[in-house]
């Protein structure tokens, strides 16, 4: 017997049921399946040799240099290398420091990304000129603006101004531990529009008829709702967090524009580790590291969708 | 049932005071909404309205921001630095200055189109050769090819940063503008991007175009291409973006100054030329904003299709 889910807690018996239909391709009909991938394969010929020169070809070169003690007499070391980086301070501090901002950063991405595109999903007047405001942040360089946000927070600018109006004491904003505050809030300036956009991209998918629905079935109207509401956004939810994670990795552009290569202590990340790895071309650091980003990357986009996919597997439509 | 009268939540007074709630309510959620947009322009409307100020009042107003010491320290100044985003007297004299005199900025501008340029209409190129490709295709090659590329695509920059650079060296490209161009040309992004927007296409369409006859060539160019015109300006669109802004690529395969895009070399300035920078910075946003103004609906239905929204 074959148990088959069907919703949260009923099964059925789908041992006589094919889902899907294997058909046995008449053999003409595969000699027509290669002949197409072969004048495909030609299409992708410009793209696949590129990505796979450029990005894939050195990745076993990369591996060596990891397990490999020189590049010259190219011995084994086994894990050595990967246990040097993992005593390295500054390896530490920055992976630590990436790990911190990342985990306060996305979460505030995406919550506040979807308080805006529910504001925008009721009826205010002027709504489409609102959305278009909340997307320049996206399109203006961010050369352009770290200029202004060094004048913001800098010792002597408007911010101390304000804390001194409220009675306390001034702040070196860049070159203090609140420096990732000011990252934070230039990237939640830059990131928060796009997220919007796709949120509210999916609030338009959610059928009107079950929020009618549930409105006549029930008297708390905000409990129902985002009950309701966030079933149908999970998907998006998890999209927009990946893509936060990875706009949160790629901060480091923004870092570097106000603070330079070497920045204070608690803005310096991984990315500042490989980068000014990649001067001193030690190519054992540098494969080591990336190694590990590499890994941890896809261990947390595999996690991120195993979750999703465990949540949301009594939708209907899904 | 309860023997509850319906009609008596439908006294006049109830209706006034249910309108009223309503007005409120959408007056209180417009104001929110003000407050944020304020709080999103912010930063432009300063970088702009800053630019047309004349020297000496950026002196006044920011002179001591990026004082240093001879060790290099920063100097705490007790002066406050005031925000003005009306200029006293609109002037040009930083654009005069940026254009005439310190024309090293806009080099480097001309660096920064050098680079985005060709690879945004290559990339575009590349990717939708490939992603027809990828649609026309079925089986588990093909999936795995494109996983491999969705993974490529989703790992930041300082990662891929290495295979490049590996290459680079290998081939001698290292501070030349190769080594900028070849990488982006072949980014999986455009790729990814291209083919969900291309599923969307039914294939009977394309079956029947084969029994009519068609090559393949000619399916590509007579149906796919037209029906994929607004995903290629989107995704134009954000290629434009992500290299018009970048700053790891350079910093690490380009060693030579001259080379750099504007990106990177805004932030180099120094303690004299803040209003200069000001400048430089508003004439770098003109080629970004004027594409926001004219594809912002492309930009939107592009990123929608990012999120993989059905119907």
């Amino acid at each position: 017997m074959r148990k088959q889910r069907i919703s949260n807690s009923e099964t059925i018996d789908t041992t006589t049921v094919n889902n899907k239909h294997k058909y046995k391709m008449s053999k003409a009909w595969r000699k027509r399946e290669r002949k197409t991938r072969r004048r495909m394969g030609l299409f992708m010929t410009p793209s696949l040799l590129g990505v796979s020169f450029f990005y894939l070809l050195p990745i076993p070169i990369i591996f060596m240099f990891a397990f490999v003690d020189n590049p010259i007499s190219c011995n084994f070391v086994g894990f050595a290398n990967f246990k040097l980086l993992w005593n390295n301070m500054a390896f530490r501090t920055a992976a630590g420091n990436t790990l911190s901002f990342s985990l306060i950063a996305v979460p505030l991405a995406v919550i506040l990304a979807l308080l805006i595109a529910l504001l925008l999903d009721q009826s205010i007047p002027m709504a489409s000129s609102f959305r278009s405001i909340y997307l320049t942040p996206m399109m203006v360089p961010v050369a352009s603006v770290v200029l202004v946000f060094q004048v913001l927070f800098d010792y002597n600018g408007a911010v101390n101004a304000m804390l001194t109006a409220l009675g306390r004491t001034k702040i070196d904003w860049l070159s203090s531990d609140y420096a990732p505050l000011v990252v934070m809030v230039l990237f939640l300036w830059k990131n928060l529009g796009y997220n919007m956009i796709l949120f509210l991209a999916a609030l338009g998918t959610i059928p009107r008829e079950v929020m009618e629905v549930a409105l006549l079935d029930t008297n708390s109207r905000f409990k129902l709702f985002f009950k309701i509401k966030l079933r149908y956004l999970s998907p998006t939810i998890l999209f927009v967090t990946i893509m936060s994670l990875i706009n949160s990795f790629k901060v480091f552009r923004e870092v570097y524009l106000l603070a330079g290569a070497y920045p204070y202590e608690s803005l310096y990340t991984l990315q500042h580790y490989m980068n000014n790895t990649f001067q001193s071309l030690d190519y054992q650091k540098l494969s080591t590291a990336a190694i590990i980003m590499a890994i941890v990357m896809i261990f947390i986009i595999a996690v991120l969708y195993w979750g999703e996919n465990h949540f949301s597997r009594d939708m209907e439509d899904w | 049932m309860k023997n509850k009268d319906y009609l008596s939540g439908y006294t006049p007074r109830k209706i006034k005071f249910r309108k009223v709630r309503k007005v409120i309510r959408t007056i209180l959620l417009t104001a929110i909404a003000l407050f944020v947009a304020v709080g999103f322009l912010l930063p432009t409307v300063l970088t702009i309205s800053n630019s047309f100020m004349e020297e000496s009042e950026i002196n006044a107003n920011y002179g001591k921001v990026f004082a240093t010491t001879e060790h290099g320290g920063r100097v705490y100044i007790g002066e406050r630095i005031n925000l003005k985003f009306i200029p006293d007297k609109v002037s040009f004299d930083q654009y005069k200055t940026v254009l005439f005199k310190s024309p090293e900025y806009l080099f480097k501008f001309w660096n920064s189109v050098i680079y985005t340029v060709p690879i945004v209409l290559l990339q575009l190129l590349c990717a939708v050769l490939a992603s027809y490709g990828f649609y026309r295709l079925r089986g588990k090659p093909k999936d795995i090819i494109f996983f491999v590329y969705i993974i490529v695509c989703l790992m930041p920059y300082q990662v891929s940063l290495v295979p490049n650079y590996m290459i680079a060296d290998l081939f001698k490209l290292v501070d030349t503008r190769w080594a900028i161009w070849l990488p982006g040309i072949f980014s999986p992004f455009a790729v990814y991007l291209l083919t969900k927007y291309m599923k969307r296409i039914p294939k009977p369409i394309i079956e029947a175009a084969m029994i009519d006859g068609a090559s393949d060539w000619q399916i590509f160019k007579m149906i796919c291409l037209p029906l994929c015109k607004g995903a290629l300006f989107s995704v134009a669109i954000l290629i434009f973006i992500d290299y018009w802004n970048m700053v790891e690529q350079p910093i690490v395969l380009l060693i030579n100054e001259d080379l750099h895009p504007l990106s990177v070399f805004l932030s180099k300035i120094n303690a004299g030329e803040v209003g200069l920078a000001f400048a430089v910075a508003t004439i770098y946003m003109v080629p970004s904003l004027l594409l926001f103004l004219y594809g912002e609906d492309y930009l939107v239905e592009g990123i929608t299709y990012q999120g993989g929204v059905k119907g």
